[in-house]
């Protein structure tokens, strides 16, 4: 299992993760078996470091961001190891883990609106989050607290005593980050947290989550399907694909040598200002009741190989830092031998045009 | 798996003499909803606030050409889209649609006459999954139209419906059409969206965000489908969005639209190359590009797009302008703006002394020119300058004219701005005081 724990590059003899997820497994339960949505998953999160989580729909980001939190719907169950601060999660009670919520984990939600009660003051949120999570605190240390929040989020302090519906769409947003992180978690998992606000707002809130360090020691799962906010906000980047993380490793690296014929195949579908051609990837996710043998992704793969389909590649360190599974990317870089059977193309069966997700 | 982008007339069209002819016309095009007041006004029969969804766009779009409607929400892109097919009142101004059989002028028709006009122009819509009825097999939803309009049935409706969604890709048609839309991949669902709206063959479609909800694996196979009709139907195309990534790709001309106004319009590549418009550029600087070599920009337009019912004096950009002059309509509204951005950056004891000073800043939300700070003059004039001293490059400072004490209060006055109008500025049209006519 060794090679499953992963170690950012050039800052492995750093301190202590603050988070160390392995083998971490989920699934719900259905009438045709159990769905796999995390299946798995192996990661360090070092302090104050920004991991982006990457994925089409349907893929276990969700799933993976809230089984952290341990916030999985009834019908879920989970399996495999999370240590936080030297404290397996996973094992603890429903009540202790409560208590770790909110004051150590934090989650910022997609539609702030929902989150926010139309009928309590920002002020009172703000004094409601504190006086749960540190009992006693006092009046005037809530206040100075609060409003050192909405600085760090440009909140002018005159909006201190208003109501939600009276901010726009990207305060609110701004409003639940500064509420997640008054109470100043270890780590927080953001899902989507710019998806409904516009160009210009989201590329604000961009700035501040990557500059959250400098005034918070929080980390961040950054949950997102935008693949250009992670090469802007974040420090290292998950792909995953139906509930595996298929590579892992520092988001520039990533994003300019991918070493997972998925990574590569995500970012050449993605339309950006320098899109010269429209490409997209065959056929849609699997369905995670019956995964497809072997590695998932290869009846979707144009690199697929004989061995793809017979064997699951281990996630490996590949010489440029980054871990991954796939084949392809072992067979490039020399990491293992395969017989010239093995190695033989994959015959893929014929996708039909609108076989997509 | 890449598909060539088919050369499509935009850089060609430029040089020829001849145009393909106009197909649809807006002239000072306004559609405004009123607000709902309080009811006791209503009761009086006072007249409520209006928003101005649109306000004077005059557009022209030419046979077989893809017109992007590029803004953030609440530009007035959808309002546009809509206005164009008869589904948005108009307040002024007028649409005109150019047929062989003459001009018919969209603003002015009745209901029934606007059914008629469907066979011409259609929409495809964000959500397939609410476009299309959840008890309707695909089948039916892409034969509704014609039997709505009583152009077929039975075996030819049978036979178009096989034709329109082998069209769009949904084959083997036995497979797909006998499906409702919960059986569906989003994908296909809009696939689905698209057969039913070229089934009648029209001559202009309005797509209105048809990418956004999907996947991102499928947008670009969605988009390419798009184009792809589009060539082979002789389509003429309205694609409002708020990606001006897909918008590049797809579009030959391109309107930034912005609080209901064209800002901006030209051909893409133009608008890409040389953006001219300080709000085109931001658009453009903010796109989050998967480049780990470019970091998160700096100087980013702050705040959001402002209340519509109540529109910036000036130009209404001007508020978030980087680039902002003096004559851009500075008003009382920016100075409370300014104040509280101030107050971001200060000390909690500080903040409170200084808004104890300055008293309540309500006075100030109604838009004028003329701004008066209550509290003792000297200290207030003091705090100003403090202000100003910390950031002498905040643009608002040049729409200053005076800053004097009358009647014991700070008032300051601001130059009266201007509201510019769309000029042509190289091979785009701009609206903004930066460029100014260039016969002029």
């Amino acid at each position: 299992m060794s090679e499953l724990i992963d170690v950012a590059a050039g800052e492995g003899l750093l301190a202590e993760p603050v988070l160390s997820v392995r083998d971490l497994r989920v699934w719900y339960g259905t009438d045709r078996g159990p769905v796999r949505a995390v299946d798995g998953v192996s990661f360090d999160l070092q302090r104050g470091e920004i991991l982006g989580l990457v994925g089409e729909s349907g893929c276990g980001k969700s799933t993976l961001g809230r089984g952290l939190l341990g916030l999985l719907p009834d019908g879920a169950a989970s399996d495999g190891e999370l240590f936080f601060d030297g404290t397996d999660l996973l094992s603890l009670r429903p009540r202790d883990f409560n208590r770790l919520r909110g004051s150590q984990l934090g989650m910022i939600f997609q539609e702030p609106l929902t989150r926010l009660n139309p009928l309590m003051r920002i002020s009172e949120h703000f004094s409601e989050t504190l006086k749960v999570h540190e009992k006693g605190i006092s009046k005037e240390e809530i206040k100075r607290r609060s409003l050192e929040a909405l600085r760090v989020m440009g909140i002018p302090p005159t909006r201190f005593r208003a109501y939600p519906h009276e901010f726009s769409g990207g305060m609110r947003q701004r409003l639940m980050i500064a509420l997640t992180l008054v109470v100043r978690p270890a780590f927080v998992v953001a899902d989507e947290p710019t998806t409904a606000l516009d160009v210009l707002v989201e590329a604000q809130i961009i700035r501040i989550l990557h500059d959250l360090r400098a005034t918070y020691d929080t980390s961040l799962i950054l949950i997102t399907h935008n693949l250009g906010i992670v090469a802007e906000a974040c420090d290292r980047v998950a792909v995953m694909y139906a509930g595996k993380i298929v590579e892992i490793g520092d988001a520039r690296e990533v994003f300019s040598h991918p070493q997972h014929s998925y990574t590569r195949e995500l970012l050449r579908s993605t339309i950006s200002l320098r899109t010269t051609g429209l490409n997209y990837i065959d056929g849609a996710p699997p369905d995670l009741v019956e995964p497809p043998s072997g590695c998932h992704f290869h009846p979707r793969c144009p690199d697929a190989m004989t061995v793809c389909v017979q064997t699951e590649p281990e996630p490996r360190v590949l010489p440029n830092g980054t871990r991954a599974a796939c084949w392809a990317a072992d067979l490039r870089s020399d990491v293992v031998s395969l017989s010239a059977e093995d190695r033989a193309p994959l015959v893929r069966e014929e996708i039909a045009v609108a076989d997509e997700a | 798996m890449e598909l060539a982008k088919q050369a499509r007339g935009a850089e060609s069209r430029e040089g020829q003499p001849d145009l393909p002819p106009v197909v649809l016309t807006t002239a000072d095009l306004s559609v405004h909803y009123a607000l709902q007041g309080s009811a006791l006004a209503r009761l009086f029969g006072m007249r409520s606030a209006t928003v101005k969804a649109l306000d004077g766009v005059s557009l022209e779009v030419r046979r077989g050409e893809v017109l992007g409607l590029v803004g953030e929400s609440g530009s007035g892109k959808t309002t546009l889209g809509r206005a164009v097919l008869g589904l948005a009142p108009s307040a002024g101004g007028s649409i005109t649609y150019h047929t062989d059989h003459g001009d018919q002028v969209v603003s002015e028709m009745s209901r029934r006459q606007l059914r008629g006009l469907r066979t011409n122009l259609q929409m495809v819509f964000q959500d397939p999954t609410a476009a299309l009825n959840p008890s309707m097999t695909i089948r039916e939803a892409v034969g509704h139209p014609l039997v709505i309009h009583k152009i077929a049935r039975g075996r030819e409706l049978h036979q178009r419906v096989n034709e329109a969604l082998e069209r769009v890709g949904l084959s083997p048609v036995e497979r797909f059409a006998p499906k409702y839309p919960s059986d569906l991949s989003g994908g296909q669902k809009q696939r689905a969206v698209i057969a039913r709206a070229i089934i009648l063959e029209p001559e202009v479609l309005v797509a209105d965000e048809p990418v956004s909800m999907l996947d991102m694996s499928v947008r670009a196979k969605i988009l390419q489908l798009m184009l792809d009709l589009q060539e082979e139907l002789g389509l003429t195309y309205l694609y409002i969005t708020h990606d001006l990534a897909s918008a590049k790709y797809v579009c030959d001309r391109i309107a930034i639209m912005y609080l209901g106004r064209v800002v901006e319009i030209g051909p893409t590549a133009e608008i890409f190359a040389n953006p001219r418009h300080p709000y085109t550029k931001a658009l453009l600087k903010a796109i989050p590009e998967p480049d780990p070599t470019l970091s998160v920009p700096r100087d980013l337009p702050r705040g959001e797009i402002p209340d519509a019912a109540v529109p910036p004096l000036g130009c209404s950009f001007h508020p978030r302008c980087p680039e902002a002059v003096a004559q851009c309509g500075w008003e009382s509204r920016d100075l409370r703006a300014l104040l509280e951005q101030h107050w971001t950056r200060r000390e909690p004891g500080t903040f409170e002394a200084e808004q104890d000073l300055v008293g309540n800043l309500d006075a100030l939300d109604t838009p004028s020119t003329t701004a008066r700070l209550a509290g003792d003059p000297v200290q207030v004039g003091e705090l100003l300058e403090r202000i100003r001293s910390e950031d002498p490059d905040e643009p608002l400072w040049l729409g200053v004219d005076s800053i004097g004490d009358v009647g014991g209060q700070v008032q300051v006055d601001f130059r009266d701005g201007v509201d510019p109008p769309l000029r042509r500025a190289g091979g785009v049209d701009v609206a903004c005081v930066l460029y100014p006519d260039q016969d002029a």
